[in-house]
């Protein structure tokens, strides 16, 4: 066998290494082609900058009243030259100020009970799938039980009985949201179980909980992320809910939907107040759920390369 | 084995599994509404006395052991007393069948409209794939999932009942009551069925059955109505299973929105007053009607798809 071949397939071996660290550029790589891909990651990427920077680019404070502006439709412009592209509400609040101010809410409830509800339900789906047998039964039955009872209404019975705020709506939302993952998990679980790598760690010694946390919960993951996505969706619109409904977000924090809830007391008059509020929420979780639906083609290798 | 005895077995294992989770959910149930602590420091006024207090908590048995409440729970809601609303004065039970109805007139229309968009939208989408009219389908179906159904149901009524005032944007007093509602919910279950239909069409499509179709020389309706669509419909009956939860939770704040005066307006209203009764009977209620559903979507299956086992 000649050399210059061995040596040639040794470097493209020793090529494909470092693969793994370029990750993040293959990933921008990819993204460049998809256009859902873009539309999702660049409105995501524009909320959550607006959450962190919106203090500083806000044309106006999102708090300060203005009788003399109160219900002015959008595009006004006051006496001394400030405008407020789109609107003010009933204290004559510019609602622009007031979008960019909710969206720090939106971000933070989103990605924290996610994070929340994610780590809950991986473990739990882990734990039922990789342990087996009646305590897996026993396991399922619970999460079907509780599947039965729709995720919003039972998030509103919760926050009903345990009182309203911010803290406690992350709590809430986190520790209902887990039971979505579970069952999925749990099903990953079962088949990658069965794999020969998992096998082969039996093999070499390895404990249960290793194999379960270092071979088996790493290739779980990638349907933990794709899930997450969507719930970070689904949490936002609960958020928004819920706050609309008066058991979420209590006031002076802004959020989107304690907007809404103000725009449909004025409803008769003042379009915008409910109009400008419900766009920001629909383009947000369009983001995500743009974003979601390209991991999901870019993490599951079964799907990927499909149009 | 003869097919009957098989079926009776199916019926049976599904009518225990049907009891396990209702046991499951009287739990959960149950235990939410005592996550506050003490129920009766709720419900009673600040003016009571502590001697006050004891006699209501004795009176509503708030005094027994927390396993023994449960099973008194239990019992009496097995016989369909759920005890009586503290704000009403009159048994939870009563509450609730009035309001059912409204409750099920609103999600059979829904999903009505939900279906009647989205069966053909879907079919269309995945005949023209990868076209323009793909394109906006695919479209409109993420946006109608992303957007608040609430907000949906605040715009309708701005257009149609604040500016056109061709629609009544509250209540249920007359029949076009019912419109704004529950085009508000079928949007959101159109688009998230459609999504569906799409790929459920597209994986049949695909199949040798259709191609053979094809090549008889049937025509393009015939194939697609006759051999696609009846296979592409067990997935979507699925999906359809699964949405029901989206519109029984949607259903609730939609409600309050339209003051619609069914099951999920009740629980609002009693879940803003700690009428904890009424609030423990209506979750039992919706997560009995969510289980009920896909039982019945389990029947719709084997009539459906002759293939499938009972198991």
């Amino acid at each position: 066998m000649d050399t210059q071949s061995t040596n040639q397939s040794n470097k493209r071996a020793i090529a494909d290494i470092p693969v793994r660290r370029r990750l993040p550029l293959r990933l921008l790589a990819i993204l460049a082609k998809s256009p859902v891909g873009i539309a999702g990651s660049l409105i995501v990427t524009v909320v959550v900058v607006l959450a962190f920077i919106g203090p500083v680019i806000s044309p106006q404070d999102p708090l300060s009243r203005n009788i003399r502006a109160r219900f002015k439709p959008p595009g006004f412009v006051d006496e001394s030259g400030n405008s407020y592209l789109l609107g003010n509400d009933q204290l004559g609040r510019d609602i622009l100020s007031r979008i960019i101010a909710g969206s720090r809410v939106s971000v933070l409830v989103g990605v924290v009970s996610v994070l929340i509800s994610g780590t809950l339900g991986v473990i739990y789906g882990l734990i039922s799938g990789f342990i087996g047998g009646p305590v897996d039964s026993v396991l399922m039955r619970i999460v079907d039980g509780l599947l039965a009872i729709p995720f919003i209404i039972l998030v509103i019975a919760i926050s009903g009985v345990v009182g309203a705020g911010l803290s406690t709506l992350i709590l809430i939302l986190g520790f209902t949201g887990w039971i979505t993952y579970a069952r999925v998990i749990r099903g990953e679980v079962l088949k990658v179980r069965e794999m020969e790598y998992v096998l082969a760690a039996y093999a070499l010694g390895q404990s249960r909980l290793k194999v379960m946390f270092l071979h088996i919960l790493p290739n779980v993951v990638a349907s933990a992320i794709v899930l997450a996505a969507v719930q970070v969706g689904v949490t936002i619109l609960a958020e928004s809910s819920l706050s609309f409904l008066g058991l979420g977000v209590k006031p002076p924090t802004v959020t989107w939907g304690l907007m809404l809830s103000d725009g449909r007391q004025y409803i008769n008059s003042a379009w915008w107040m409910t109009a400008f509020p419900g766009i920001a929420i629909t383009i947000t979780v369009l983001g995500v759920v743009f974003l979601g639906d390209w991991l999901r083609d870019f993490l599951d290798p079964n799907v990927r390369g499909r149009a | 084995m003869d097919k009957r005895l098989v079926m009776r077995g199916f019926f049976i294992s599904r009518m225990l599994q049907l009891v396990v989770t209702m046991f499951i959910i009287s739990v959960v149930v149950f235990f939410i509404l005592r996550l506050s602590g003490d129920p009766i420091l709720v419900v009673a006024p600040d003016f009571f006395s502590q001697e006050q207090i004891d006699q209501m908590r004795k009176f509503w048995g708030f005094d027994r052991p927390l396993g023994e409440q449960y099973l008194t729970f239990v019992r009496k809601a097995i016989t369909g007393d759920f005890g009586k609303s503290y704000l009403a004065k009159r048994p939870a039970m009563e509450l609730i069948l009035e309001r059912l109805g409204y409750s099920w007139i609103l999600a059979a229309a829904s999903a009505a409209i939900g279906l009647t968009v989205a069966v053909p939208l879907g079919i269309l989408s995945a005949l023209k794939r990868n076209s323009l009219l793909d394109l906006i389908i695919t479209l409109m179906s993420s946006l109608g999932t992303a957007m608040p159904s609430f907000w949906l149901g605040l715009m309708l009524i701005i257009i149609f009942s604040v500016h056109l005032r061709i629609l009544p944007a509250y209540g249920a007093l007359q029949p076009e009551s019912i419109i704004l509602p529950s085009v508000t919910l079928g949007v959101g279950m159109a688009a998230r069925l459609s999504r569906m239909t799409r790929s459920a069409m597209l994986e049949v499509l695909n199949q040798d059955y259709v191609r053979t179709a094809h090549s008889k020389g049937l025509m393009q309706k015939t194939v697609v109505m006759r051999h696609a669509l009846r296979n592409a419909l067990i997935p979507i009956v699925t999906v359809f299973g699964l949405q029901l939860g989206w519109l029984l939770g949607g259903s609730v704040v939609v409600e309050s929105v339209f003051s619609w005066p069914g099951l999920g307006r009740l629980m609002i209203d009693s879940i803003s007053v700690r009428d904890n009764t009424v609030v423990q009977a209506g979750l039992l209620f919706f997560a009995l009607s969510f289980i009920l559903i896909n039982y019945l979507i389990d029947v719709i299956y084997i009539i459906l798809d002759p293939r499938i086992k009972f198991q």
